[in-house]
């Protein structure tokens, strides 16, 4: 299985959340979902709020919440830069269908004193987080 | 009275000595602090180098791209500057000469623009407030500094950038150099300027594929990489100040025992005074009782 391994980072400004060789991983690229395996071509892309997934030298299956960010993929080190990430384990759930709950809530209210935008970003972030947090 | 004269020394011994203890207590608690925040400072660097070795090089291959945060404005009218300061003092000059510095690049800028100031931290607020006024504020973000603050404040930035309330913003910080130095410093942050491709080593003819396209990863990156930046300098800052109160609350440590060592010594001599005295007193008591029986 070894040399079918590859270099995952996960950064934040605030730690380096994730290091470790891996075997496959799935990111939330702008266009849609993006996997990447062992000898990708060098890449760089961004990637929208979502959830991404990898799979472990061990053959788990592990998700993380992030909220948008970039992919560098270069000589089998693939790096993720994203302003916040959360594992899957570590996510309060309630937190986040609290926060779910109070972006709907928001959008559905159409008050003009109301950031549409930010709104829609904190729904998305949440809905993320929660899906993460499912089964893992 | 000499008797009076002790006491009096013996209470203002003992003040000192309370001041003293407080001054020691901040600095040890200063000192965990700034441990702290070097800590937090090491685990950004990672981020921080990544997203600038990134920009440097999606710059290089779309130079054609026209971002409002890269483009330069001709007519300079007014410029903003961000002022990093502690929320509290007793941190030595530490608070005074970032303002120092803001005021005189200001007064440095041959093109008389107008000025604003975005405090963070309250020292700098309450400084500028009483002068020139503040645009903006962000106090009492405590001794974490966590990323969403540095975001929020990045955000109102770039909005008030783009609105052209401001043609230039400039960030002033105290760079860490180690406990005993700490350097004011004064960074343009907008527009933005790429830094240079020669950051990277090696690996400079690595043909990347963007996804989606450089472009669109350029317009994503620039205001994180404004973030970052502010980031960075608040965690600076932060450092910077628990060096300089550490510095601070050590040399007043020393004076504070200097003094007691003056004012022991004085009260001693005192006290032996009053006692030669008393002496002298009994002694030539003494000697008149014994003339008159004589």
């Amino acid at each position: 299985m070894a040399d079918s391994t590859f270099m995952l980072e996960i950064v934040t400004p605030e730690e380096l959340l994730f290091k470790d060789e891996i075997q496959f991983v799935v990111v939330p690229e702008v266009n849609g979902e993006m996997g990447v395996l062992r000898n990708h071509a060098p890449l760089i892309a961004a990637l929208n709020v979502g959830i991404m997934r990898y799979t472990d030298n061990n053959g788990a299956i592990k998700k993380v919440a992030i909220s948008g960010g970039f992919m560098e993929v270069m000589s089998n080190e693939a790096r993720i830069l994203a302003e916040t990430a959360e594992r899957g384990s570590q996510i309060d759930v309630l937190r986040a269908k609290a926060s779910k709950d109070r972006a709907e809530k928001r959008l559905s209210e159409h008050d003009a004193s109301i950031n549409q935008v930010r709104a829609q970003m904190s729904l998305a972030r949440a809905t993320a987080r929660l899906k993460a947090s499912d089964a893992s | 009275m000499a008797g009076a004269g002790v006491k009096d020394l013996k209470r203002r011994i003992r003040s000192i000595k309370n001041t003293q203890q407080i001054t020691k207590a901040m600095k040890m608690v200063a000192a965990a602090k700034l441990r702290r925040a070097q800590e937090a400072a090491e685990k950004s660097r990672p981020y921080t180098e990544t997203l600038k070795g990134t920009l440097a090089r999606l710059v290089g291959v779309s130079s054609d791209v026209e971002h409002p945060l890269l483009v330069k404005r001709d007519d300079v009218r007014k410029v903003g500057y961000i002022v990093v300061t502690a929320d509290r003092g007793l941190c030595g000059g530490y608070n005074t000469n970032i303002i120092r510095l803001t005021t005189d690049s200001m007064g440095a800028d041959d093109r008389k623009p107008e000025n604003g100031i975005i405090a963070v931290g309250r020292k700098g607020r309450d400084f500028f407030r009483k002068r020139t006024g503040v645009e903006a504020e962000f106090i009492n973000l405590g001794d974490k500094i966590s990323y969403s603050d540095a975001r929020e404040i990045s955000q109102y930035i770039i909005n008030a950038y783009e609105n052209e309330e401001f043609d230039e913003i400039y960030l002033v910080y105290a760079k860490f150099i180690n406990v005993l130095r700490q350097v004011p410093t004064v960074v343009k942050i907008l527009p933005i300027e790429p830094p240079e491709q020669e950051s990277i080593t090696g690996e400079h003819n690595v043909e990347y594929i963007y996804e989606p396209s450089a472009e669109t990863i350029l317009l994503t990156l620039l205001p994180r990489y404004v973030g970052s930046q502010i980031y960075h300098a608040m965690l600076e800052g932060k450092a910077s100040e628990q060096g300089a109160r550490m510095t601070a609350m050590g040399n007043a440590s020393q004076n504070a025992g200097e003094i007691i060592g003056n004012l022991t010594l004085k009260m001693n001599k005192v006290r032996q005074a009053a006692i030669t005295d008393e002496i002298l007193d009994i002694v030539g008591g003494a000697e008149a009782l014994n003339k008159g029986g004589k």
